[in-house]
């Protein structure tokens, strides 16, 4: 049996992001009075310090801006896995993300190339935002 | 900008300097290597330890215990974090607190004592909010960068690899450093990948060891035993922005180091023509070519080719890390950097001497980005 992979540990500003996830929803944290987006959540908004913020839905649409294939495992859960590739994307949004990609493997796009997010479920409690080259379908 | 702080320009002395030998050292602990840095430091300027009125520490777990261990009772202490980005900014902190009379004589004591407890700086020791896709360590946030940076400008692994070949050639002329073997690009190029596209011999040491350096004012500094070595420029510049994704930035600290340079070199008075050797932290060999482009000793994106053909070798167009830097002599977190630019231009490095070095550069291209420029008193 393999060990178990780590799971989010989400604070109390970002349990949020975990729920909407596992219902399918790619969010980020967006401040109700000047609509600043980022991701992790945070108790203020770093624009404009208002602690008025809410989780709102992105397109799920984003770009690769950098990736990188780890050949060490830093957790037993990822032993099996290496050397496996972690990505940077860029959402549309603004906000960057760190994911895995699906059905490619980084060294087969180019940076810029547009991605779409692809939920990984896990298990009953929990669904993991990653991504797959955009149009390449289910 | 607002220039107030080159008032401080060669107002501050480095007047001491001293470092233990650099290994694995189980017998001792954090304080006893400190005690041996801040003993060889203060035998290296010749002031009596009673004199110290000021105390730095770094890494170290407990000031109190440091000053414990030395009997001093300083009017002046700070604690600074266990973190790579530190040493700079301390020594920044001690000439600020020595010009305001916060204090007359600084000693800044910084202990690693990594190997022997087997640190690691991912995983479990680390946990982060990427952890679930399998994302940690500072390497991989490095090895990202230089993906992108390979993609936009074309730099290559050979180019790389120059900055950990000519470090290592500097390591094998430093009788005190941890690697004596020299590394051909090839080598590295044939290296273990750790998290592709770096490799082991782009990963920085992980060895036990201490640093201390004294710093007083420039008059006081005329009574001691060596040369003074004037501080002549500060930079300085965070990028907290995006740090939740730590030690990466997607464009390099480039606009941060340029801030950097502006300040460190308009506060000086000499530009990246000028440096007669550059003492770089080097974490990682990508930060090195960051930090060029972002000091502007050539254009982003041109770092690749800057180095080529044995650039940062003594002797080469600019001499850089000559102690061998993190990659092969010592992983001090800058500390010794700083160090080995005081004895670069006192002239103390014997068969790594930078030939006439009278200005020496340091510089740290990270969240928290620094440079300081050294110059003879």
């Amino acid at each position: 049996m393999t060990t178990m992979k780590p799971r989010p540990k989400p604070d109390v500003f970002n349990k949020a992001f975990w729920e909407h996830a596992n219902q399918g929803r790619l969010t980020v944290q967006r401040c109700d009075d000047c609509a600043h987006s980022h991701y992790p959540g945070t108790p203020v908004c770093p624009g404009c310090l208002s602690s008025k913020q809410s989780w709102v839905p992105v397109s799920g649409r984003g770009e690769l801006l950098s990736w990188v294939r780890f050949h060490r495992a830093y957790w037993d859960g990822f032993r099996e896995d290496v050397p496996y590739a972690v990505i940077l994307v860029g959402l549309e949004e603004g906000p960057m993300m760190l994911s895995n990609l699906l059905g490619a493997e980084p060294e087969d796009l180019q940076i810029g190339d547009k991605l779409e997010v692809a939920f990984d479920r896990v298990d009953a409690e929990l669904m993991l935002p990653k991504f797959r080259k955009a149009g390449a379908g289910a | 900008m607002n220039t107030a702080f080159h008032k401080l320009k060669d107002r501050i002395a480095v007047v001491g300097v001293g470092n233990t030998a650099y290994g694995n050292f189980p017998h001792t602990d954090d304080y006893g290597l400190g005690a041996e840095a801040f003993r060889n430091a203060l035998a290296d300027c010749g002031l009596e330890k009673n004199q110290v009125d000021g105390l730095g520490v770094c890494r170290l777990p407990y000031y109190a215990r440091m000053g414990e261990i030395l009997g001093l009772n300083p009017r002046w202490t700070v604690q600074f974090p266990a973190h790579g980005r530190m040493s700079a900014m301390a020594i920044i902190e001690a000439a600020a607190a020595l010009d305001a009379g916060l204090c007359d004589y600084a000693a800044l004591i910084y202990a690693n004592i990594g190997r022997s407890r087997r640190v690691n700086y991912g995983g479990e020791e680390s946990p982060g909010v990427w952890d679930p896709f399998g994302f940690t360590s500072p390497g991989a946030a490095h090895a990202m960068m230089f993906q992108r940076h390979m993609a936009l400008y074309g730099t290559t692994t050979r180019q790389l690899a120059e900055v950990s070949v000519a470090v290592r050639h500097h390591a094998c002329l430093n009788p005190d450093a941890v690697m004596k073997q020299p590394i051909t690009i090839e080598d590295h190029e044939n290296a273990r990948p750790i998290t592709a596209p770096l490799r082991l011999l782009d990963y920085c040491l992980i060895n036990d060891g201490a640093v201390c350096l004294i710093l007083t004012t420039k008059e006081r500094a005329k009574d001691l035993k060596k040369k003074p070595v004037l501080i002549s420029g500060i930079g300085a510049r965070e990028a907290y922005t995006g740090s939740s994704i730590s030690n990466f930035n997607l464009n390099f600290w480039h606009d941060e180091v340029q801030d950097v340079a502006q300040q460190v070199y308009g506060m000086a008075g000499v530009g990246p023509k000028d440096i007669d050797a550059l003492m770089c932290y080097d974490n990682f060999s990508p930060t090195v070519l960051f930090s060029l482009e972002g000091l502007g000793f050539c254009k982003q994106g041109e770092s690749g080719s800057f180095v080529e053909g044995g650039a940062l070798r003594v002797g080469g167009r600019l001499p850089t890390n000559t102690d061998g830097g993190h990659l092969s002599n010592s992983y001090m977190q800058g500390w010794a950097l700083n160090v080995e630019a005081v004895r670069q231009v006192r002239g103390e490095c014997g068969a790594r001497q930078v030939k006439d070095a009278e200005v020496v550069q340091f510089v740290a291209t990270t969240p928290c980005s620094r440079s300081i420029i050294y110059t003879p008193g």
